[in-house]
């Protein structure tokens, strides 16, 4: 290791930057005798960048070469900007570096296209391999599958990750025809499914043998932009959603369109990357994965974009006064979830312990019920029949609103001050 | 007012929970005898550790309570709160009276706040597996300090010692002056002199204490931090929610 590692480094990890997943969870590997590392215990970030954003893998490129020519990517071959690359050596050495040091759960590897798809993936898989087979690494690691690579590499590539992940990166077909004109939804869900069909093989092999090689356990991701063309968050949620049914798909993530080529006029000129735009879309998608809600509950014909105002829950219960109230007391688990202000934790915690008397407001209040938003769709003896009916979803808008705004505002003013 | 004092074990305040029910007489505060008492305590007892005594109390409990119900109350109990016996001894009470147990009425204060102390336990715990920073040293020991709040050297040892198996390491609490030295076979009791110890509670090792490579791991380290930074994006705030100040000191992409 020497310094010239460090002008790489900085040059591959600012090119990675914007891959937003950085999740080490949905895997278990227990440590092995002679080996270093697990991926046991909780999903674990060790630091937290200045933007707020968690570091948990090591989140690289192996080189920003690129022959492709994507409009949003600041890798692509018509940009003029510095390029190298990563000896798969050098990587695997600072993964481990890095992993000792208790920096890092894992890598997550991903690369600029050289030469052709099975080169790039060929090269990808050398480090990997000399991870597992000569480090003995048993951490997490995270792979891009590059479309267009064979299958074959693929199938090696989904024994050593723990997750793989294809980005689908616009919405639609059509806007990503515009915006990479050398991608196709067609290119990118052929790896997708060779993904899927591998894990559930696996498993099959899993329940007759239990040695039998595990392929990709912690299942694939997506990542969408979100901004860089007109895709509704209709056309967005109605995707995702569809990717969820998928069995081997554990996560979509979203993110907010950063312009990093100005001037192409295929791309909006936005001032500021849509932050709370894709704050909802993280919400919603919580919604659909935790909170039993469909797609079409929160957006639809007749509201096709999320409400940046309000949080999609609110937006969907003010939608829908005829559900409201909902008696704490009696109401059944999943009513309750659907409750402004009322979270997974506390719907649990209510449901088991009204079976020891009725829950007072106070006591709703210490077991995390936010009253601020739930009042209004709440029924409990102490409570004046205020509830979003007698007000009027508009009236109840407006009072949730107006906190919102405040605290965005406070956020705003936040000074910056790191950097140059 | 009834006040007991015990000798601060966990044996002894189930063996004040066994003395409480044998005699009728239930505290409104419970001391060891090296506290400074009150002096307006109308009745005291000094409570003997029992073995036996405490063990009958820990049986029924079982009985009564789940496994994670029993590791609150242990994690209630290394947090040393002010609070943590009166508040266990009350907890204990509550479950014995009642023909269920109460374990998931989390209606009741003392049921909710059982809950609350494990979580700021289990919550001290996850910072420490994320936020400690090993630096190797010239004689090929990672070490590492922290100076969480709790004693957590206990709670968090086997996540590093099955992570770290191959790589001999020191966690090192610089609050309370002791530390966990694992050489890839055992663990081991270990604390540094005065002098040592006012070097290490600034959090880097010097010059010479380093492997060849270690300030070099540090500098790209901190050069990845830097760039992995989305500058459009910035939100200080939202950092230090998630990695409050406190850890600040130890942590090597912060040090400059
Ligand atoms: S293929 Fe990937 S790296 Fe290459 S230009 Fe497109 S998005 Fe960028």
């Amino acid at each position: 290791m020497n310094e010239k590692i460090l002008e790489k480094l900085s040059i591959l990890a600012d090119a990675a930057k914007y891959d937003v997943s950085c999740a080490s969870s949905g895997t278990s590997r227990p440590a092995v005798k002679g080996g270093i590392g697990t991926t046991t215990g909780w999903g674990i970030c060790h630091s937290f960048t200045p933007d707020g954003r968690c570091i948990s893998l090591f989140k690289i490129l192996l080189t920003n070469h690129c022959i492709y020519d994507c409009a949003y990517c600041t890798n692509r071959r018509s940009n003029d900007v510095k390029r190298t690359a990563f000896t798969p050596r050098e990587l695997a050495e600072l993964t481990i570096a890095f992993y000792q040091r208790n920096y890092i759960e894992g890598l997550f590897l991903s690369s600029g296209v050289i030469r052709n798809p099975d080169y790039t993936m060929e090269q990808m898989l050398r480090v990997v391999k000399l991870l597992r087979d000569e480090y003995r690494f048993n951490g997490y690691i995270h792979m891009k599958a590059i479309p267009g690579a064979s299958d074959e590499l693929i199938a090696q590539a989904g024994r050593y990750a723990d997750r793989m992940s294809v980005n689908l990166e616009i919405p639609s077909e059509e806007n990503l025809k515009l915006l990479a004109p050398e991608k196709s939804y067609s290119e990118v869900f052929a790896p997708m499914r060779f993904i899927q069909q591998g894990m559930l093989e696996s498993a099959e092999e899993r329940k007759k043998f239990r040695s039998a090689p595990r392929f990709v356990p912690a299942g694939q991701s997506t990542q969408l932009i979100i901004g860089a063309t007109p895709d509704s968050d209709r056309q967005i949620l109605t995707l995702a959603s569809a990717l969820y049914r998928r069995p081997s798909f554990k996560r979509v993530y979203y993110s907010g369109y950063i312009p990093v080529n100005r001037g192409d006029s295929r791309l909006p000129a936005l001032a500021a990357p849509p932050l709370v735009r894709e704050n909802r879309l993280y919400q919603a998608d919580w919604l659909m994965r935790f909170y039993a809600f469909n797609a079409s509950e929160i957006v639809n014909e007749t509201h096709p974009d999320l409400d940046l105002d309000v949080d999609p829950k609110m937006g969907w219960a003010l939608r829908h006064p005829e559900f409201f109230p909902v008696d704490v007391n009696t109401a059944p688990y999943e009513m309750i979830l659907r409750v402004p202000g009322i979270g997974v934790k506390s719907a649990k915690l209510i449901v088991v312990s009204r079976r020891y008397g009725r829950l007072s407001i106070p006591q709703l209040k210490k077991i995390g019920v936010v009253m601020k938003r739930a009042q209004y769709f709440i029924v409990n003896r102490e409570l004046p029949m205020q509830t979003v009916n007698e007000l009027t979803p508009q009236y109840v808008r407006r009072q949730v609103t107006q906190k919102q705004k405040n605290r965005a505002a406070a956020l705003l003013q936040y000074p910056i001050e790191w950097g140059e | 007012m009834v006040l007991f004092l015990y000798d601060k074990t966990f044996e002894g305040l189930l063996s004040c929970i066994f003395f409480a029910y044998a005699q009728k007489r239930f505290p409104d505060m419970i001391l060891s005898a090296t506290d400074q008492q009150p002096l307006f305590a109308d009745e005291r007892y000094v409570v003997d550790t029992d073995k036996e005594k405490a063990s009958r109390v820990w049986s029924s409990l079982e009985k009564k309570l789940s496994k994670i119900a029993r590791k609150m109350m242990m994690s209630v109990w290394i947090s040393g709160l002010p609070e943590t016996e009166m508040l266990l001894f009350r907890y204990i009470r509550k479950n014995l009276d009642h023909p269920q147990g109460v374990e998931l009425n989390f209606g009741d204060a003392d049921v909710l706040r059982v809950k609350e102390i494990a979580q700021q336990i289990s919550r001290e715990a996850h910072r420490i597996v994320q936020f400690v920073r090993f630096q190797e040293t010239a004689d090929g020991i990672w070490f590492a300090p922290i100076a969480p709040r709790y004693n957590m050297l206990p709670v968090v040892v086997n996540h590093f010692r099955s992570r770290y198996a191959t790589q001999p390491w020191i966690l090192y609490d610089t609050t309370r002056n002791r530390g966990l030295y694992w050489d890839t076979h055992t663990v081991e009791e270990v604390s540094f002199s005065p002098a040592d110890l006012a070097e290490l509670r600034l959090g880097k090792l010097e010059g010479e204490k380093q492997s060849d490579d270690e300030q070099l791991f540090q500098q790209i380290w901190r050069e990845y931090f830097r760039s992995i930074t989305i500058r459009e994006r910035l939100n200080l705030k939202l950092q230090q929610q998630h990695m409050p100040k406190k850890y600040w000191k130890y942590l090597t992409e912060l040090q400059q």
